[in-house]
């Protein structure tokens, strides 16, 4: 039986699913539940200055994009940090840690920008028992528009100068949340190292707008016929903070800085892709604002069940196995050939990659052959780009086939060179490094 | 009456029974359920089923505008191509023409649902009366079509879109044709067929002339000498016969004859249905008979068939329909002669029948079921009447592929042709190629001869 204990810069937990900081988040009540349905951390959402909290908008707060069936694929949302006061959220963490003493419980702040403001909440914050802090340095929307949030975390400077205020005023773990809402996230990241962050959570949600009310003519969510941008989440996001991870994963200055990986983590396979491109655990939100706190269940057994089938023994075994082979474009092996191959007898004959390819690549799919509706692919064409596998409705239909060294690359017409060499040597390239005679 | 009284009888049933067992076979799909069956769709590339569609509709396309919440832009898709698709969507043996060539038939045993999803469009656009096509300027042209069927209603909307004027004779009081008299009451319910009718004479530019009949008020040398092209949409009024002793006794019917009777009802109790219904033939009358006996509350119906379940010309759903409604199918039996008490039937003796050497013959051992009525359901047949010289083959109007026959001016389509299926789509398809054919014919007559050098 796999061990998924998790050990995310000191703070223990029983599995590496936290629930991020947001609306599940929000109060005792639903943290608790969280915790009996086997969440095994809770990152509290967002506290703000003492004095009276924000205010919510009394209207629509989410808007959503679905696929088939409903099913929601993205999520965004205007709803701000907690909306209630510091001290009812404080009291309420310090009884959830005492009655959960195993799980790992984490404060996310969010207060201006100054200096005083900082050093007057953590003292507040580390008496209440947690294991450690998050800077809420993403919320795209509503916070960002009076400097905090993502105002902060597009800032890098900003981002070195509060963490470094963190670290100075309370022994807890820092964890700097990033916004993905920037050109470069190596920037930030590179940032809170500076500033002496112990991890970065990443990422938060993407400035959107999930559609229109064609009607109205307004944004949705609509609040009186007005929409603001809001924050994107859910499964839809994921490539985008899959990328994001492992460009912080793989970065020399930030190399084996922790990470907790966030974004449309919805199944185990998301979270352990999470863990292996660097990730040290991961944060859920959508998936148990659309389902509930059960789904965890089928997180733990899933990632369980699968890392003994594949002999991983401890979460160590897997965070970080993809990184290394995370490399820029220009050191892909242009010797390497693969050609789309169809299983006729999985095929069903629905055309999709003749068209596909046919209208919108490179000819390399027939569509009739001696007069009978027959999909094949035309090896002397074929880039193997890999379109026809995208589109095809069966799984395993199509498959990319690698060509052996020494064997003929009909397109080409030569013979695939075993030797590995990258886009820095090749003649069209101007820059090619010439090896020294 | 009451369920288990002896002969044939109406009111069977409780009023509720009645209601509940004729109302559609398939309810609508909500919004809903539209969008997730045409999710089901994968676009495909020159789609196979299209190509199974006789009338070729874009299945493809007007399923991805389900999808994108474009009802109506699904509707005029499919009536630029059928413009009875709402009929098409309820009768259409869907599992043997465009859901057999569904990819994910072949795939998973489960074709996308092309018949409810047209039903979906269809519905939709009728409702809200949106006429999708407007008609091209007149031509002063005037078309005979005979037969206000699929196929004339299909021919007399196309000749009205392409700018001439339809008139449309037929014998029965009512138009439909075989829509309105020869379909099974829950496939066609709520007087589906009549606002179908109503829905296509919208357009403008069509006549319906009830209670003419070719052959009785009129010959086709009538109508060549009167209009400028002839449609022949007659369909197939003959019913074949058993030539067997007890033909003539009181309780044997025509499978048709009941339907008829049947669709044409006011109130189905009123509709008489034997305790024990035997049902002769393999055909999708054979099955809409006994189903609907059976519906009406007859104890016990069988349909027997002198083949094999394979041989059998009802599609492997409507026998399956048949069973669902506690129908019995019984194969290899063939009528010997009908047995009678008192003028009226009381059984059926039957040959078991056996194939040898690739033809049927009969085994010698012969059984009897106990009935009170036999419904005649092995076929029907083209009666010819008022055509005058007209090219025939097998019984049938020969037409070549542009639905021509052997006179010039005049055209033919459906299942008094030769060609094609006995199916409505494939009726539809004849004539709204007839009516551009026509057009075309008429175009090129009205063109001024040119000389070539």
């Amino acid at each position: 039986m796999a061990d998924l204990r998790n050990n995310f810069v000191g703070i223990t937990s029983p599995n590496p699913f936290w629930l991020a900081s947001a609306p599940p988040t929000d109060k005792a009540y639903n943290v608790e539940r969280a915790f009996k349905a086997g969440w095994g951390g809770v990152v509290w959402k967002t506290l703000g200055s003492e004095g009276p909290p924000v205010v919510n908008v009394n209207g629509p707060r989410y808007g959503a994009i679905w696929g088939a069936d409903r099913r929601l694929l993205g999520l965004n949302n205007i709803e701000l940090i907690t909306d209630r006061d510091l001290q009812t959220n404080l009291r309420e963490m310090k009884q959830v840690k005492m009655n959960w003493p195993d799980r790992a419980l984490v404060a996310s702040i969010m207060v201006p920008c100054v200096e005083e403001e900082w050093r007057a909440i953590l003292p507040l914050v580390e008496e209440t028992g947690v294991d450690g802090i998050e800077l809420n340095f993403g919320c795209p929307h509503g916070m960002s528009e009076r400097g905090m949030g993502s105002a902060v975390g597009q800032v890098p400077e900003y981002i070195e100068m509060v963490v470094r205020w963190c670290k100075q005023y309370t022994r807890m773990p820092v964890i700097t949340k990033l916004t993905p809402n920037i050109t470069d996230i190596r920037h930030p990241a590179r940032a809170a190292k500076r500033g002496g962050t112990d991890a970065v959570s990443l990422i938060n949600t993407i400035s959107s707008i999930v559609s229109v009310d064609l009607d109205t003519f307004s944004p949705n969510p609509s609040i009186g016929g007005k929409g603001s941008h809001g924050g994107y989440c859910g499964p839809a996001v994921k490539p985008i903070a899959l990328n994001m991870v492992a460009e912080i994963a793989r970065d020399p200055e930030t190399y084996r800085m922790p990470i907790s990986g966030i974004g449309g983590v919805t199944t185990w396979r998301d979270a352990a892709e999470f863990l292996a491109l660097g990730a040290g655990n991961v944060q859920v939100c959508t998936a148990a604002m659309t389902y509930g706190f059960k789904i965890v269940q089928e997180m733990i057994s899933g990632l369980s069940d699968w890392m003994d089938e594949k002999g991983h023994k401890t979460l160590d075994d897997i965070t970080g196995r993809a990184v290394g082979n995370v490399t820029d474009w220009q050191y892909l092996n242009l010797n390497y050939v693969a050609k789309a191959h169809i299983d006729q007898d999985a095929c069903i004959k629905c055309g999709r990659c003749h068209i596909a390819c046919e209208d919108t690549s490179h000819q390399a799919i027939t569509h009739m052959v001696d007069g009978v509706r027959h999909f094949e692919v035309i090896e002397e064409e074929c880039v193997g780009c890999n379109l026809c596998v995208n589109v095809c409705p069966v799984e395993n239909c199509i498959t990319m086939e690698t060509l052996p060294a020494g064997e003929l690359d009909k397109r080409t017409g030569k013979v695939v060179d075993p030797t590995y060499a990258n886009w820095t040597q090749h003649p069209n390239n101007p820059m090619a490094q010439v090896a020294a005679e | 009456m009451d369920r288990l009284g002896s002969g044939i009888a109406g009111g069977r049933l409780a009023p509720a029974d009645y209601e509940r067992n004729f109302s559609d076979l398939h309810p609508r799909f909500d919004r809903h359920e539209a969008l997730v069956a045409a999710d089901r769709c994968y676009f495909c590339h020159d789609a196979p089923c299209m190509t199974a569609c006789p009338t070729a509709i874009d299945i493809p396309l007007f399923i991805r505008q389900i999808s994108t919440a474009n009802p109506l832009g699904a509707a005029r898709t499919i009536f630029s191509q059928n413009s009875l698709g709402g009929m098409c969507a309820r009768v259409c043996p869907t599992e043997t023409l465009c859901e057999e060539a569904c990819v994910r038939h072949t795939a998973e045993d489960r074709p996308v649902e092309i018949g409810r999803l047209q039903r979906y469009a269809t519905d939709i656009a009728m409702e809200t009366g949106r006429q999708f096509f407007a008609r091209a300027p007149e031509t002063g042209k005037t078309i005979a079509v005979v037969g206000a069927g699929p196929a004339g209603l299909a021919c007399a909307h196309r000749a009205a879109l392409n700018g001439h004027t339809a008139i449309v004779f037929d014998a029965r009081e009512k138009p439909g044709g075989l829509n309105e008299y020869g379909i099974a009451a829950y496939k066609a319910a709520d007087d589906f067929a009549q606002r179908e009718v109503d829905y296509l004479l919208a357009i403008g530019g069509i006549e319906i002339r009830n209670g003419h009949a070719l052959g009785r008020d009129f010959s086709l040398s009538d109508l060549t000498r009167d209009y400028d092209a002839v449609f022949l949409g007659l369909g197939l009024a003959g019913v074949n016969a058993l030539g067997l002793e007890g033909e003539d006794l009181a309780g044997v019917d025509d499978a048709v004859d009941f339907i008829a009777a049947l669709r044409q009802a006011e109130n189905k109790a009123d509709v008489p249905i034997g305790r024990r219904v035997v049902v002769l033939g393999g055909g999708m009358t054979a099955i809409d008979a006994a189903i609907q006996a059976k519906l009406l509350g007859a104890e016990e119906v069988t349909i027997c068939y002198r083949r094999g379940k394979d041989q059998m010309n009802a599609s492997e759903y409507e026998q399956d329909l048949a069973a669902s409604k506690g129908v019995l199918i019984r194969h290899w039996l063939s009528p010997k002669r009908i047995l009678g008490r008192d003028g009226a039937v009381a059984g059926i003796e039957l040959d078991y029948t056996a194939l040898r050497d690739g033809h049927l013959t009969g085994t010698g051992e012969t059984g009897v079921i106990a009935c009170d009525q036999v419904l005649k359901a092995i076929g029907q047949s083209f009666r010819a009447s008022g055509l005058g010289t007209l090219a025939m083959e097998r019984g049938r109007i020969v037409i070549d592929e542009h639905c021509r026959t052997s006179m010039d001016g005049v055209y033919a389509g459906g299942d008094c042709t030769n060609r094609g299926e006995d199916l409505t789509v494939q009726a539809v398809a004849h004539g709204r190629d007839a009516a551009d054919a026509i057009h075309r014919h008429l175009a090129a007559a009205g063109q001024p001869a040119v000389a070539v050098a």
